[in-house]
């Protein structure tokens, strides 16, 4: 792939939880219409790199660009205006909040058009029935799953040009992990690329394009995932339980 | 000469109009507990400096717009909006920097800031009351049997119930009411849906502060003087109030605000007038530690 259509490109970086070093060197690329996966264990430092991508962890070392913008240090809220839009681990809906009221502060970079906003709730509500149907319930009172499904219908809100998702089927039962991947599909479909960080590997790399492996801060395997899915040290070290 | 039906009358009356005081304080200090998790024990200052800053516009204004209610009602958007700032100021250079700190730290500063308000409006007036004189007739009002309810008190209740009814309509409806909710259940979620946080808690300071700043001028009109010290009590019962209400609760605040008026009133006529601070603070202790979430407030317990 050319250099021109690379959307994401994270360069050496580190990051630290106060002296320990939570990611060492990290370098890794997105490009266009690509889904691609960053796995590896519990603990690995995935959670890490994409809050160090959106900046809710401060990057000591090293670059990252998006669209060829230097967003290293670029306040959070500036990164998400951008459309680089990051579903956090655990959904974190806002409980006490209607489901309408989260979606609308998914929107909040695109605020002061109500009719517009309207629309894309809308829309949210069209790719997911359940959610119309609960609208004015309160966030907290939704099941594992309908909160996965609020959680990426909020980030569809701010219009992603690049959507992160971390462990989206954590906790999930497996009907349910087989309906959000077929969702990231519709999604990469329709022309947003996804940075799937996950440990369900088979979920993972039966959808990426590419996959990177993390251990312990580092990135140790890299490859295209219909390699990667046969790699010993992946089938072993990921795979074998599944 | 009064008979007990007028008794509680008027000291439904009383209760009310300290109730206002009480809730209109009390929000400030919720909602910025609600939205950084600290008590911030300058906000009854902001108060007291809300008071001199009607006090200082409106002697001002006396000689263009006059001492009655046009002078009264400028002197208290000056206020609002000049309390409003300073809040956001306090917060941007006393508070910001320390967000991420010990919450002791936090509250400590908070306590150094309400020492320099207090210790700044004692030089600046000399430590001296000041009177407040407006040409409105403190007695004039509607008269049933004995009791008479002012048309001070009526404006005062109508002014209260304007901005609370404004406050939970902007809280509840608009983009930056939703957001300052979504971060008092989840900062760091918040940043990711591009809120700028920090602007959020600014406008949060700024409008607690302009509630606290129209109380002061309140009490400016109600009580006729004001003075330097004027914020310790009221900061501590309007933090009283919100303890009520569930500290953190927006509606609760409104609650605690208007039951500790009441209950003071009740209280005062029931025990004597040098009783009513002990009351108060009798009621506080009683609910940290029987219902330390208050009546309205989350089941989450945090020990300061
Ligand atoms: N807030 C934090 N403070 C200190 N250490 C942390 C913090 N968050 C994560 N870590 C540590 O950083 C490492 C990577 O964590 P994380 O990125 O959450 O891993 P993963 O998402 O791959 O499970 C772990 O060793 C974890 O204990
Ligand atoms: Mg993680």
């Amino acid at each position: 792939m050319s250099e021109s259509n690379v959307i994401l490109k994270v360069d050496a970086i580190e990051t630290y939880y106060g002296q320990i070093c939570a990611l060492r060197d990290v370098s890794f690329e997105v490009h266009d219409k690509q889904i691609v996966t960053l796995l590896g264990g519990n603990g690995a430092g995935k959670s890490t790199t994409l809050k160090t991508i959106s900046n809710i962890e401060p990057c000591r070392v090293g670059k990252i660009t998006f669209f060829g913008e230097d967003i290293t240090t670029m306040p959070p809220h500036k990164i998400v205006e951008l459309g680089l839009i990051h579903i956090p681990e655990g959904r974190r809906i806002f409980k006490d909040l209607t489901v309408r009221e989260n979606l609308e502060l998914g929107g909040f970079t695109r605020r002061g058009d109500d009719k517009k906003r309207d629309l894309m709730i809308d829309e949210v509500f069209c790719r997911f029935p359940r959610l119309r149907e609960r609208h004015a319930q309160l966030g907290g009172t939704l099941s594992g799953g309908e909160q996965q499904m609020l959680a990426v219908g909020r980030g569809l809100m701010a219009e992603p040009k690049l959507l992160m998702l971390d462990e989206p089927s954590m906790g999930l039962a497996p009907l349910l992990v087989a309906e959000i991947a077929s969702i990231i599909r519709d999604l990469n479909n329709e022309g947003i690329p996804i940075l799937l960080v996950e440990q369900n590997s088979k979920m993972a790399l039966g959808l990426a394009d590419y996959g990177y492996v993390l251990e312990t801060g580092e990135i140790t395997l890299e490859g295209p995932a219909s390699e990667l899915i046969k790699d010993p040290k992946v089938v072993k070290a990921y795979l074998g339980i599944e | 000469m009064f008979s007990p039906g007028e008794i509680i009358l008027q000291q439904t009356v009383n209760g009310l109009i300290l109730g206002c005081f009480y809730a209109l304080i009390s929000l400030g200090y919720t909602m910025v507990y609600g939205i950084v998790r600290l008590l911030n024990f300058a906000h009854g200052d902001i108060y007291m400096v809300g008071a001199f800053v009607g006090f200082f516009v409106f002697g001002a204004l006396a000689a263009i717009t006059g001492t009655g209610w046009l002078s009264i009602i400028l002197a208290m958007v000056a206020a609002m909006f000049l309390c409003g700032v300073l809040g956001f100021l306090i917060q941007r250079f006393a508070y910001r920097p320390l967000l991420d700190a010990p919450r002791l730290s936090l509250l400590i500063t908070a306590i150094g800031v309400s020492l320099i308000l207090q210790n700044a409006m004692m030089i600046l007036t000399n430590g001296e009351f000041k009177f407040f004189n407006h040409s409105v007739n403190p007695r004039a009002g509607i008269s049933l049997g004995n009791v008479t309810i002012t048309w001070i008190q009526m404006v005062l209740l109508g002014i209260t119930a304007v901005l609370l009814i404004s406050l939970t309509w902007f809280v509840s409806k608009t983009i930056w009411g939703k957001a300052m909710r979504a971060i008092s259940m989840d900062r760091p979620t918040c940043r990711l849906m591009g809120i700028n946080v920090n602007t959020i808690i600014g406008i949060t300071f700024f409008i607690g502060s302009a509630l606290a700043a129209v109380a002061g001028v309140m009490a400016c009109v109600y009580y006729g003087n004001v003075h330097y010290f004027m914020g310790y009590i009221m900061g501590m019962k309007a933090f009283t109030a919100a303890v009520i209400g569930g500290i953190g609760s927006i509606p609760g605040a409104m609650l605690g605000g208007l039951l500790l008026g009441l209950l003071e009133a009740g209280g005062t006529q029931v025990l004597g007038s040098s009783w009513k601070d002990v009351f108060a603070f009798g009621i506080l202790i009683i609910m940290l530690i029987f219902k330390p979430t208050g009546l309205l407030g989350k089941t989450e317990v945090e020990r300061m």
